[in-house]
């Protein structure tokens, strides 16, 4: 069925939309394929707005005068349009007929299942070329930059027709030591063959993070000998290394009624196991409704909003995310031992602690590229499945599948630490908010897909366009750089008292008064330290100035010998 | 200043980890101080002796015994000496030192910050609310300067000088006065230029049930009459309804609205200082739980209800500013004695309609007026002298609070930063200037403060740069003169940097706000150096042309580690107390000042693994049989072997 089959009415003109803080515009209304298009002609300099299908997370349709005659003068519906950014707009529609249409074509059009149907397959800027190189940088790449991993480490491609491991990307970073044939079976032993690999090797110690999924040691205390050598491996010659169990010791006990389990001491006995207990799936999926319908109400009261604040446990996740993280640094950093981080399926919690991790140990991740390369890596190469993760988000009345905001948890404590260490990162909240929208809807192919097979399949490189590659270009990266930064070596350890947390207002008060102000005040904040920058930042003045006084300094001394002579 | 006792290896322990530090304790007559021993990262903690709350001695350990100091500036010390006679000693000097019977023993009687008399009087002068009322524009063709309290004879909680409607006469005031409880009859306390629209003050109505006041109501009329742009006035009582009802049966209560003409009456609300103490009190104690789960926090910041009495407050204030500037109408303001929620609606509100009050100089001349000289008890509220403990509330700090949320909300409003706000809570407790002693002017006068105490005011303004908000934008003001705040309930936020500012490990790591103002300095020096080689250059008859900017590679360097425990605090706080004690009793300086060491661990900016407990990874992992247990912050982790 061809796209625009579902579109039963294109245009209806007289439209009024409602959006918070604005005045109410009429215009006229239009459904393409992939995007609602609302443009009001009142003046000439006509307005516009433009909202991808795919954004729509729920559509809400009251009709008036449901019982008169369909085509009766005044006769309209009014269609609420909830959008996974948060937005939240009001469409009135003159004609019940055309009002229905159009949420009928909205509903069929913002929830196409085929990859191939989206618009980032259809997004063709004309400044940007399809055979412009896509992507930051890849595995082997990686393994090139990283001088310290050469000794010990190597490139394996075992996985190159993705049949080891599906989700994990074609190259992957293991142990010299361990052929090919060992990860073969080591994958057999993992969920999903996601055998460890790694994830980050400290430029200080050279001590690693590694993931994967969890051992199926399964009731009977199966054991694997190749998974045994190649953890072995990892920690070569030093006498331990941590393995961090995202679940309870509990949860991990059950686990092994399904099939899974965890490495057991006895048969890896250089590996200390730490269990921390993370949320997952459904339950953070609840967490982001629950928090958003509480931000949508401004009548709280301060109880109630604290209550409703306290209920949803969004903050309770970042606090748990950061505080794992935080013991891998210190495993990392502190300790001086290597890590292996893994829940389950290695898919979600797995990467959002060993990226934060990252994040605060590397200083190299806290630049705009860095960071960009750090999600590629990470998220998008490791497997983080964006497809069924990001289908909906807080606002869906369908029921829920595979959806979990994992990846707007991670944006969120990026923000918390950035909060923390303001002056660290390259990158400013602007970035971190552009990526939340982007995840849930793009223009671009960078998160399609749930792995880099399926990109593969589909043809993703060939036929979308990069959203990191755009967001590198000098004249957009700009708008995201923090003008405060200023780079640092050393780990920037967050303190996770819950009293150094906050509510992410930038992100889920975005479409409120609230943010109104602060947006307001935020601009003005940062173009008074930009100018500050300018006038007086060490880049230009204080060094222009000093090298004055030093000049000043020697023409005195030289005036002063002049004057013995 | 004697120095009566030191103790060595004294342990200080954090209280939000297992971190511990060994030192000498040293107690003088003013301050108990800790000094740290270890020589690359000696910290030093002065605790004043006023700022002491409550000492307890705790059961002894094997390491020693625990003494524990609870401070009114929210710092809370735990620390274990070796012998228990030493604690014991310490514990009962410290009892004896805590309790001042007589103001003379106060400290601002013997601080001394080497000034000679001249400059203390001009600190004194240095706030004139004769002159601030002249700035408002009055006296005027409505309102005038009273006599009648000029010998404190009509309400002793009152200054002398009070500014009434013209046409309200002495026998109407008397009148009026006698009854209001207290004594405290309406007055102006700020008047709105632009509408002619007054805000007036005093305490409750002695109504009873049914008792009226024919002075009184007159007291009202002419308060309205002076206000031609607007028929009525409110009466606010800041009550809960309840509470004002309560008081009738004590022969107290509210305006009759039939026995007033044209008064529109409301009730906003605020709760009584018993409840503001109790619920402070309930949120010091969440926040300072150690391994506070994220919902413990939240349910405990909810249940106690601070929150939401801060938000009462500011709706208050906005009922005011609203009455005032949009309707042009004078308001009347009072609760029981009108010197607790009157002052802070009044002070709050007058904020929020007026730019001045939210330069330094300005908020300074707020304080002095509605605080200070109408007489808020802050002998009483801030227990400076063994007072009954039923007297002490924070309601001072509230309004502190409330002002700290609006700097939150017009980040470019206010001339201030947070720092301010909380080095004058700092020394409202600290007794160490004697703005803040006692309950009312007149007894101020009869301590003769101003012949024998320093004013605060003059110390502020002299380290002033250190209070400056680098975004402070008067353009915003001269646009938005009055300030419309949101009240929606995710605007309140717990004030962290009050209510936990010695706890370290939980601050920012890095305060843009310190970086801005460390960029404006060290300009400023360059600028300063420049000019100084320029000069001599010129003496040498050397044209200075234009250099050629060279650019040398830029050195990433951290910015310079603030010396106060805070981060982005400016220091200050020990600057004085250094000054004047006796360095001999240490032997050496004060070494807040010395950079921080970057010895074993480098840090950003002090943050580290051990501060922040993500889990402490416990024990020597040499041992490989190790037992297998290890306790974390975040939960217990079992390590299964």
């Amino acid at each position: 069925m061809e796209l625009s089959e579902h579109i039963k009415t294109a245009n209806v003109e007289d439209v009024t939309l409602r959006r918070p803080f604005h005045p109410a515009l009429r215009g006229t209304l239009c459904v393409t394929s992939h995007h609602l298009l609302f443009s009001d002609r009142k003046d000439e300099a006509s307005w516009q707005l433009l909202i991808l299908l795919k954004n729509i997370d729920a559509i809400e349709k009251s009709v008036e005068n449901l019982f008169g005659y369909p085509r009766a003068v005044g006769s309209s519906g009014t269609i609420t349009i909830k959008c996974k950014d948060l937005l939240v707009l009001q469409l009135e529609i003159p004609g019940m007929e055309e009002c229905l249409n159009i949420a009928s074509s909205i509903e069929a059009l913002s929830s196409l299942e085929s990859v191939t149907e989206m618009y980032p397959f259809f997004y063709r800027p004309s400044h940007l070329t399809l055979n412009g190189p896509w992507g930051l940088s890849s595995t082997e790449q990686y393994y090139k930059q990283t001088e310290r991993l050469w000794d010990r480490w190597r490139v394996s491609t075992v996985n190159s027709d993705y049949s080891v491991c599906p989700s994990y990307p074609s190259a992957v970073i293991v142990p010299r030591e361990v052929d090919d044939d060992k990860l073969i079976h080591s994958a057999r032993f993992r969920q999903g063959g996601r055998f460890p690999v790694l994830s980050y090797c400290h430029h200080r110690n050279g001590m690693v993070i590694m993931r994967s999924s969890q051992p199926l040691t399964g009731a009977n205390k199966k054991r694997c000998k190749e998974d045994e050598l190649l953890l072995q491996a990892v920690i070569d010659g030093s006498e331990l290394g941590y393995i961090i169990d995202l679940r309870s010791a509990q949860q991990a006990q059950q686990a092994r009624m399904t099939g899974g389990g965890f490495e057991s001491k006895s048969f890896y006995s250089h590996w200390k196991r730490i269990h921390r207990h993370h949320e997952r799936g459904k339950v953070v999926q609840e967490s982001l409704i629950k928090l958003v319908e509480a931000c949508s109400d401004p009548s709280h009261s301060v109880d109630r909003w604290l209550s409703k604040l306290e209920n949803s446990k969004w903050l309770s996740h970042v606090h748990s995310a950061l505080s794992t993280a935080g013991l891998v640094v210190e495993c990392v950093e502190r300790d001086g031992h290597s890590v292996l981080v893994h829940g389950s399926e290695g898919t979600d919690n797995t990467l959002l602690v060993s990226s934060l991790a990252q994040l605060i140990l590397d200083p190299a991740s806290r630049t705009v590229t860095g960071f960009l390369c750090l999600l590629e890596r990470e998220w998008i190469q490791a497997g983080h499945p964006f497809q069924q993760r990001c289908a909906h988000s807080a606002y869906s009345h369908a029921r829920l599948k595979q959806e979990c905001p994992i990846f707007l948890l991670l944006l969120d404590c990026v923000w918390q630490v950035w909060r923390q260490f303001p002056l660290a990162l390259e990158f400013s909240e602007a970035l971190l908010l552009r990526l939340a929208q982007e995840v849930y809807a793009s223009n671009y192919g960078t998160f399609l897909c749930n792995s880099e097979q399926e990109r593969c399949a589909a043809g993703v490189k060939e036929n979308t366009h990069c959203l990191f590659q755009s967001l590198l270009r000098p004249d957009i990266e700009e708008q995201y750089l923090n003008p405060l930064y200023e780079p640092t070596d050393l780990a920037i350890w967050p303190s996770v008292h819950p009293q150094s947390l906050q509510l992410w207002t930038g992100l889920f008060l975005r479409w409120t008064e609230y943010a109104q102000n602060m947006e307001e005040a935020r601009e003005e904040v940062w173009s008074i330290v930009k100018e500050h920058h300018e006038q007086a930042g060490p880049d230009r003045t204080n060094n222009t100035l000093s090298t004055h006084c030093d000049t000043l300094t020697s023409f005195e001394n030289l005036m002063d010998e002049l004057t013995i002579l | 200043h004697t120095h009566i006792y030191t103790v060595e290896q004294v342990k200080l322990l954090d209280r939000f980890s297992n971190k511990s530090v060994t030192g000498t304790l040293h107690l003088t007559a003013t301050h108990l101080i800790f000094v740290e021993s270890n020589s690359t990262s000696a910290q030093e903690i002065w605790i004043l002796h006023h700022h002491i709350a409550s000492v307890e001695k705790l059961s002894l350990t094997t390491s020693g015994c625990p003494l524990l100091i609870q401070c009114r500036n929210f710092r809370l010390v735990h620390f274990v000496i070796p012998r228990e006679r030493d604690c014991h000693d310490i514990y009962s000097s410290l009892l004896r030192l805590l309790r001042p019977v007589s103001y003379d023993e106060l400290y601002a009687f013997s601080y001394n910050p080497k000034q000679n008399d001249q400059e203390r009087e001009e600190g004194w002068q240095l706030i004139d609310l004769a002159a601030e009322f002249e700035r408002m524009g009055v006296p005027c063709d409505q309102w005038q300067l009273t006599d009648v309290n000029r010998e404190y004879k009509v309400c002793k909680t009152y200054p002398r000088d009070l500014y009434v409607p013209i046409t309200a006469s002495k026998p109407i005031i008397v009148g009026s006065s006698k009854f209001r409880s207290k004594g405290r009859f309406p007055v102006l306390t700020y008047f709105y230029q632009e509408k002619k629209a007054a805000v007036c003050r005093c305490s409750q109505p002695l109504s009873g049930f049914s008792a009226r006041c024919l002075e009184d109501e007159h007291m009202l009329q002419a308060i309205s009459k002076a206000n031609h742009n607007s028929r009525y006035i409110y009466v606010m009582d800041t009550r809960p309804k309840l509470n004002a009802l309560a008081n009738r049966a004590a022969g107290k209560g509210y305006e009759n609205e039939d026995n007033y003409s044209n008064i529109r009456f409301q009730f906003v609300g605020i709760e009584n200082i018993h409840v503001m103490r109790g619920s402070l009190q309930k949120l010091l104690e969440v926040v300072g739980t150690r391994s506070l789960s994220m919902t413990d926090y939240l349910v405990g910041l909810e249940n106690s209800g601070w929150l939401r009495h801060i938000k009462a407050i500011m709706d208050a204030a906005i009922f005011l500013a609203k009455a005032v500037t949009v309707e042009g109408a004078s308001v009347l303001v009072h609760c029981s004695d009108g010197w607790d929620r009157t002052a802070q609606v009044c002070a709050l509100g007058s904020l929020l309609m007026d730019p001045y009050y939210r330069t330094i100089k300005g908020f300074m001349v707020l304080i002095e007026k509605d605080w200070i000289s109408f007489g808020h008890k802050f002998a009483d509220r801030c227990d400076q002298l063994d007072p009954d403990p039923k007297e002490v509330s924070p309601i001072f700090t509230q309004f502190l609070e409330c002002v700290w949320q609006l700097t939150e909300q017009f980040p470019q409003a206010f001339e201030f930063s947070e720092w301010f706000l909380i080095q004058i809570h700092e020394h409202v407790h600290s007794c160490q200037f004697g703005n803040f002693l006692g309950n009312s002017q007149r007894q101020r006068e009869d301590l003769q403060l101003k012949e024998r105490t320093y004013s605060l005011w003059a110390h502020l303004l002299s380290e002033k740069q250190n209070y400056l908000n680098p975004l402070f934008s008067p353009s915003v003001a001269e646009s938005h003169p009055v300030l419309e705040p949101s009240t929606q309930a995710y605007h309140f936020k717990f004030w962290r940097n009050m209510y936990n500012q010695y706890d370290r490990s939980m601050h920012p790591r890095q305060s843009i706000l310190k970086h801005v103002l460390t960029l404006q300095e060290s300009k400023r020096e360059l600028e300063g150096t420049v000019q100084a080689l320029k000069t001599k250059l010129q003496k040498f008859g050397v044209s200075t042309s234009p250099l050629k900017p060279q650019t040398p590679p830029r050195e990433r360097s951290l910015p310079p580690r603030p010396q106060s425990l805070i981060l982005g605090a400016p220091l200050l706080s020990r600057k004085e107390v250094q000054q004047e004690e006796d360095k001999e009793v240490f032997g050496e300086e004060a070494r807040e000042d010395a950079p921080a060491s970057t010895g074993g661990e480098r840090t950003v900016e002090g943050s580290s693994a051990t501060e922040n407990g993500y889990g402490e990874l416990m024990g020597s992992f040499g041992s490989k049989n190790e037992p297998g247990v290890v306790t974390l912050e975040f939960g217990v982790a079992r390590m299964t072997c």
